[in-house]
């Protein structure tokens, strides 16, 4: 009786998909991890391939890393733990890791630049002599950001120990080079200061890809945060020689602005005049020397919305909780040619003295934060002086 | 020796008897058993330093607010590393060797924006004995189990792409017979969340105000029924911790405290308020709870307050510790103490421990007069409470995990 009622729940556990497939290949475990959705879906069938892949041991990291290359967020969390726990076991039982075929997939810029840098960590572990190795040639590293952030940091470090050395020429020449291919703001900020300080002025707006002209129009009615979801009229095509019924039946115009900020912040209290409850939009039109995909990436202590070409790209119904470079990330493609950037910015009624500021920055970038080639040609830099 | 989960005596409410039992010891989740900030263990170092009763440290891959939970012989601790914080860590250490057991990283999915004071580690993991629950500020949710092997994973940004947190969330899961009990306040897609502690998947979710909101849900029990409060800064709000309903809600006129979270005792509701301090009886469903005083002498600004045979203690902004009579509200003492503090205090074997962000501790002997017996030093930076465990207490700084004790 007791038998039959194990066999019984072995049928119902087999007929509900409940058992793993005995010995299933790493592809079918990987593409159950894989299909993990929303809200948990799929959890339970990941956790079980989860497991059996795991024991698969040292053999299944090469596979599991590949399979980084097109997961979803979710799923690349499920198969970096997976990582882990394979390379983690395997060191503590005293088996080696495949040094070669990681250092190879490092090398190979065509995978997902976290499975990379996934693979140089867990390599660098066994094989300490790997940085030295590997980083110099990752200096323009096209997908992983944090592999060129540590190449990157090996020149500053050069240039420091160059410039203390007294060697001024050399620890410009190597300032420069940390320059030009650092992205992470806290090396270009770095290596722009000791630029400065050796006498060399570099453009930071225009290394991080920054949208400094901008044409402007305000205010729309955004009373008791009312305005983020209405689509006022420059969200259904702009004309910029259209003039609008604002708030409390205010004209509203299109103004020219440049800004002078390093990091591309535009003012909207000194561009258009304090105003609380209101929306104010900028436009841009830029063009891209190709077709490319690119990161909008925005800062704006309001609430804030991005569209590129017609389409959201990012949004953030959020203020006065700070703005920093980088903040928000919005993926598109830039066309050839012209391109259309409208950026809605909603300023509340708080009336704390921390909550007056109404303003954002917009920049271009790849997937690293390497800003992407593009021309401002609206507005046109004789439409507006610097500095204003 | 085995108790529940919650001591006797320390939660007065009806003592709510979970299905896992823990040894004395343990310390499953933030601020230890029922979320008092009590242990019951004895024997407790008074003193140590760098290199007294120092029984192992640990260094860690990262900055953290959260506290170690230590069921089972097993401490667990998130961290979190990278130049933008997107590097999250479950870690797991032998509780009395200290040796790094297993450790397991992530990326972040939510956005790593916060007030510089905290990061994306400030959530405390919970765990059952049998699985550790790991939130992170970026809203990533992970369940393993004591070795390590990942059972679920939510990205819960992923889920509801508007959940939005600038200022960095620290609130911590807590656990309820079968659910974890996710706490996500947020300005976007704020929500508290019963998710099954199997599958990972939604029981309930209810939705709440849009405000940011640090505090940890304390569940109790109510007239016999469990139920579970979730403070925030705009009121006091219970839930049936089993269907995500609301049982009762309560807005002070000066609000509720949003950082430090409410403590139960002898029937009582402890809740920092936004003006006063407020000990509140709990109502019947859709009732108002009765104040049963109130007082502005106890108002801290991070740390959540004590409640210990039928004793309030309370670190206030000021750096003093007051100890009040629970059930009339007068003061009994106050003692000026090591400030200024970020973490929560403890109390064990007859002492509270205060630890301050300098990595300070003010240990007080609290049985009698109240007396300052130590302050120890560690030189490190400490914003997280720390844990008690086995006859010794577990503190986190940036850098390290130490472990003190006699030996």
């Amino acid at each position: 009786m007791r038998r039959q009622r194990w066999q019984l729940a072995a049928l119902a556990l087999l007929a509900v998909g409940g058992l793993p497939a005995a010995g299933a290949e790493p592809a079918e475990l990987l593409a159950r991890i894989k299909a993990v959705g929303r809200e948990g879906k799929g959890n339970v069938e990941a956790g079980k391939a989860w497991r059996e892949l795991v024991r698969g041991g040292p053999g299944v990291l090469l596979p599991t890393l590949a399979a980084l290359d097109d997961a979803s967020p979710t799923a690349a969390n499920w198969l970096h733990s997976a990582v882990d726990a394979v390379a983690e076991r395997a060191l503590a039982e005293g088996k080696p890791l495949p040094g070669a075929k990681l250092e190879a997939f490092v090398k190979e810029a065509k995978h997902n630049g976290r499975a990379r840098r996934l693979a140089y960590e867990w390599l660098t572990k066994v094989d300490p002599t790997a940085p030295d190795r590997l980083l110099p040639g990752m200096l323009h590293d096209p997908t992983s950001a944090e592999l060129r952030r540590d190449a990157v940091a090996r020149v500053l470090k050069d240039a420091e120990q160059l410039l203390q050395k007294g060697d001024k020429k050399a620890a410009t020449a190597a300032y420069q080079k940390a320059f030009a291919a650092a992205c992470d703001k806290d090396q270009v900020d770095q290596a722009a200061r000791q630029l400065r300080e050796l006498g060399v002025e570099a453009d930071l707006a225009a290394h991080y890809g920054y949208v400094r002209r901008w044409m402007l129009v305000a205010p729309f009615d955004n009373t008791k945060e009312s305005g983020y979801d209405r689509a006022n009229p420059p969200e259904k095509g702009v004309d910029l020689s259209a003039s609008y019924a604002g708030k409390n039946n205010v004209k509203a115009s299109w103004t020219a602005h440049a800004t002078t900020d390093p990091y591309g912040v535009v003012d909207l209290n000194k561009a258009l005049g304090k105003q609380k409850g209101a929306t104010a939009y900028a436009y841009a039109v830029v063009e891209s020397p190709a077709e490319r995909p690119v990161e909008v990436r925005a800062g704006c202590i309001n609430a804030v919305k991005v569209f590129l070409n017609g389409k959201l790209v990012l949004g953030q119904e959020e203020y006065h909780h700070g703005m920093r470079h980088d903040q928000y990330v919005g993926r598109g493609v830039l066309k050839k040619g012209r391109n259309e950037i409208l950026v809605k910015v909603c300023q509340n009624e708080q009336t704390e003295v921390w909550a007056q500021d109404w303003k954002f920055q917009v920049r271009l970038c790849d997937g690293v934060g390497a800003a992407v080639p593009f021309t401002v040609v609206a507005p046109k830099a004789g439409d507006v002086k610097e500095g204003k | 020796m085995k108790k529940t989960l919650f001591l006797r005596g320390t939660c007065g409410l009806a003592t709510l008897l979970l299905a896992v039992t823990f040894a004395v010891a343990d310390w499953p989740q933030f601020r230890g058993p029922g979320g008092s900030g009590v242990s019951g263990a004895t024997g407790l170092p008074v003193t140590w330093s760098k290199t007294e009763n120092v029984r192992w440290k640990a260094a860690l891959p990262g900055r953290g607010l959260s506290c170690p939970v230590i069921v089972g012989g097993r401490v667990y601790l998130t961290a979190n590393s990278g130049s933008e914080q997107q590097r999250l860590h479950v870690l797991c250490f032998d509780e009395k060797t200290g040796k790094k057991l297993w450790e397991r990283q992530a990326w972040a999915t939510g956005n790593t924006g916060c007030h510089p004071k905290t990061c994306m580690a400030a959530p405390t993991p919970v765990t059952d004995g049998e699985r550790v629950y790991a939130l992170f500020a970026t809203a990533d949710l992970f369940c393993y189990d004591r070795d390590g092997n990942l059972q679920w994973y939510r990205s819960l940004v992923g889920d509801y792409p508007k959940l939005s947190n600038q200022v960095g969330m620290a609130a911590s899961p807590v656990l309820y017979k079968d659910l974890l009990l996710v706490p996500m306040d947020n300005v976007g897609a704020s929500f508290f969340a019963g998710i099954d502690r199997r599958t990972g998947q939604n029981r309930w979710k209810a939705d709440r105000p849009r405000d940011i909101n640090w505090t940890t849900p304390l569940v109790y029990t109510n007239r016999g029924r469990p139920e579970v409060l979730f403070q925030s800064g705009q009121g006091l709000y219970a839930y049936d911790p089993e269907t995500g309903k609301k049982r009762w809600e309560f807005k002070p006129p000066a609000g509720s405290s949003s950082i430090p979270s409410p403590v139960a005792g002898d029937g009582t509701i402890l809740a920092p308020g936004g003006g006063d301090f407020l000990v509140l009886r709990p109502p019947e469903e859709g009732g108002k709870p009765e104040v049963v005083w109130k007082s502005n002498k106890l108002r801290s600004g991070y740390a959540s307050a004590l409640y210990h045979q039928g004793k309030v203690y309370a670190l206030t902004g000021a750096n003093v510790l007051v100890c009040v009579d629970h059930a009339s509200g007068k003061e009994l003492w106050r003692e000026r103490v090591t400030g200024p503090f970020a973490a929560s205090p403890v109390l064990a074997d007859g002492k509270v421990y205060a630890v301050s962000e300098g990595g300070k501790t003010s240990v007080v002997d609290v049985t009698g007069e109240p007396k300052v017996l130590a302050v120890n030093e560690i030189g490190e930076t400490i914003l997280a409470t720390p844990a008690v465990s086995g006859g010794a207490i577990f503190l986190r700084s940036d850098q390290h995990l130490w472990c003190f004790g006699k030996k």
